[in-house]
């Protein structure tokens, strides 16, 4: 087990290299950064001594050892934009991000499982039926009509809850949350339902298609036959054999969610990573671009990481240790 | 007499379609005493496992129990509601199925399982029905039963997670046992093991056993009666060694016929030619009529005499033993 995870650590970091690569592209092809560094008035000279302290007259593979090294110690560089470190504004920005991730992820598990389970131990019934068609409209509807029929319902019609921004936050030193303060709880409420219905609707019908897959097996036929309880059945026996393909697709979700994220923080004008990467889109800020590509392939390794090793977790036959047939 | 364990009176399951109403089961009948193991054979379709299904209250809907008495100790169970017939599967009426690697929960592991049946039937502690757990274990010959409650299904052979499945379905003490093909998914010599097993618990316990199978030689080994249905209905029901040496019902013959017998070297085995007709089209008067070498007028127009089964023995209008007196 041991020689597994480190094999997929490798891999993860196999993976993280050639997202380097593309960010390291980025930077190096994407214009010529002297163009946005120096202007036009320039002299051959100048464009010389830039080249030449920038490092961009090293050989192409030491100029991605040297992208990687920063890269790996935290330094993207400076933003274009705001003339700070990069890592220093992505840094402010994240918890704002990963806090409404974490939200919308919440209720998207949470929601998702109880309906799917419900769902599939009533279909027949009226509100399962109900709850299915409903699903379909997160399904089908795009994030971005969502959210604006979510802000033109409960902010505009019934002003019940704010339309954008953070709320009241409160600064931890290293963190910022907005979870302690009434407004900002009230203002996280619509985009993470934004951001996490389409998920919530794609577990559920996850786990409800894997629910009714698994009453049909013989163990929980003889587990009936043992005369267990229905929800010893549907909960001990059932719901943990749906668990390994529910949490292969909600680990895909979770990183989708983060890097989705930026429509719905467009939409609620939230201050988050998503948001600074949409402006630094605009501005042609490529080393807040890279930095941020880099930052979403991190959590995407490491959550299909952390979802290897539930799979262990979860089913003993993948366990290596203590085979003794 | 005393009272059979299990009691099935004119038992009839129906699954109603867009064609019509279908019968799987039509109006058997029979008993099985404590101490006893009834073999129920037929052919794939003939409702030996839809009977066994009704008996536990886990017909499959559609499918429905339309008319008929079950009685387990002299009790009727097929009013009793859902909640009174759970409680009874486990502790009244055991089920082994199949195919033992999938009748187990592979992502628990086997003294889990145990022990939730022991606490869903008995009033123990937990330390207790651990015990118990192991105990079963034991019983049903798994070595090292102590190490091994911990672990997984996978980890057990073929012919060991049959015997987990036996302990579980034994674990609260049923005085009912049913056996729906509970070695056709296992090697020979593991099934001799397996029979072997589940007729000195039958003996031991005194537990009523109906062995649903389609394979005469582990009838022929482990029953004390057979029951031979045919088409949702009962052809012949008898001692196993009558049934065996001179079956009654031409249906019983033709399986006879059908059967290898490794003393009589390479003989040519004869087959009941047709297949047995679908549900929905089946033939008026006797069901085997298209089939049976002995077919008579009468056999196509009224259906054959179910007697009491305790006494009688084919369901046929000419059972063979009267033509053995006919010379051909």
């Amino acid at each position: 087990m041991l020689a597994y995870i480190i094999r997929r650590v490798f891999q993860s970091l196999l993976v993280l290299l050639v997202v380097g690569l593309v960010a390291f592209s980025l930077f190096r092809y994407v214009g010529d950064p002297i163009d946005s560094l120096l202007g036009q008035e320039r002299t051959i000279a100048d464009i010389d001594r830039v080249r030449e302290s920038l490092g961009l007259n090293d050989p192409f593979v030491v100029q991605y050892y040297n992208f990687l090294a920063n890269a790996v110690q935290g330094d993207f560089g400076i933003s274009y934009r705001q003339s700070r470190p990069v890592a220093e504004i992505i840094a402010e920005r994240a918890p704002a991000t990963l806090e409404l991730a974490a939200v919308s992820a919440l209720f998207a598990i949470g929601l998702g499982i109880a309906l799917g389970v419900f769902t599939a131990i009533r279909r027949r019934g009226i509100a399962a039926n109900v709850i299915m068609s409903a699903s379909l409209i997160g399904v089908s509807l795009p994030t971005f009509l969502i959210g604006i029929l979510l802000i033109y319902v409960f902010s505009v019609e019934l002003d019940w809850l704010p339309s954008f921004g953070r709320g009241q936050v409160t600064d931890l030193g290293w963190w910022t949350t907005g979870l302690l303060t009434a407004s900002g709880r009230e203002a996280i409420i619509l985009p993470a339902i934004t951001l996490g219905l389409y998920q919530m609707t794609l577990i559920m019908r996850l786990v409800r298609s894997e629910m009714l897959e698994v009453l049909r097996q013989d163990y929980i036929r003889f587990a009936r036959a043992r005369g267990l309880r229905e929800r010893a059945i549907n909960f001990r026996h059932a719901l943990k054999n749906t668990l390994v393909p529910v949490i292969t697709v909600t680990g895909l979700q979770l990183g989708a969610i983060i890097a989705f994220a930026i429509i719905t923080e467009t939409v609620f004008q939230w201050p988050g990573v998503g948001l600074l990467f949409i402006n630094a889109i605009q501005f042609v800020d490529i080393p807040v671009m890279a930095a941020y590509l880099m930052l979403i392939s991190v959590m995407f390794v490491g959550i299909n990481l952390i979802v290897d090793l539930l799979y262990f977790a979860v089913d003993p036959r993948l366990r290596i240790e203590g085979r003794n047939t | 007499m005393t009272t059979p364990v299990l009691s099935v009176r004119n038992l009839t399951v129906e699954i109603p379609t867009r064609a019509g109403l279908l019968k799987p089961v039509d109006g058997i009948s029979y008993d099985i005493a404590a101490g006893e193991i009834l073999g129920v054979v037929g052919e794939s379709g003939a409702g030996k496992s839809m009977t066994g299904n009704a008996v536990i209250g886990l017909l499959d809907r559609p499918a429905r129990i339309a008319s008929g008495e079950i009685h387990v100790n002299g009790r009727r169970i097929d009013r009793l509601s859902r909640k009174e017939l759970r409680r009874s599967r486990g502790k009244e009426i055991g089920m082994i199925f199949q195919d033992p690697l999938t009748s187990l929960n592979p992502l628990l592991t086997i003294g889990d399982q145990l022990t939730e049946t022991i606490s869903e039937h008995l009033d123990v502690s937990d330390g207790e029905a651990k015990a118990r757990a192991i105990h079963a274990l034991e019983e049903v010959g798994i070595p090292a039963a102590r190490d091994r409650i911990d672990a997984y299904p996978h980890q057990f052979s073929g012919g060991m997670r049959q015997r987990v499945v036996i302990a579980l379905a034994l674990c609260a003490e049923p005085s009912l046992v049913i056996a729906d093909e509970p070695t056709t998914a296992l090697d020979v010599s593991v099934q001799a093991q397996i029979t072997a097993l589940l007729k000195r618990l039958c003996r031991e316990r005194g537990m009523a056993v109906m062995l649903v199978t389609h394979d005469m030689g582990v009838i022929a080994e482990t029953a004390d009666r057979v029951a031979v249905m045919y088409a949702g209905r009962l052809a012949e029901l008898g001692p196993v060694r009558d049934v065996i040496t001179a079956p009654m019902h031409p249906y019983t013959d033709g399986l006879m016929q059908a059967t290898p017998d490794a003393s009589e070297g390479a003989t040519r085995l004869r087959q009941i030619p047709g297949a047995m007709p679908r549900l929905g089209s089946l033939p008026p008067g006797c069901a085997f009529n298209p089939r049976c070498p002995y077919t008579q007028d009468r056999c196509c127009q009224d259906p054959p005499p179910t007697r009491d089964v305790t006494d009688g023995r084919a369901a046929c209008w000419f059972p063979l033993t009267e033509h053995a007196a006919i010379p051909a």
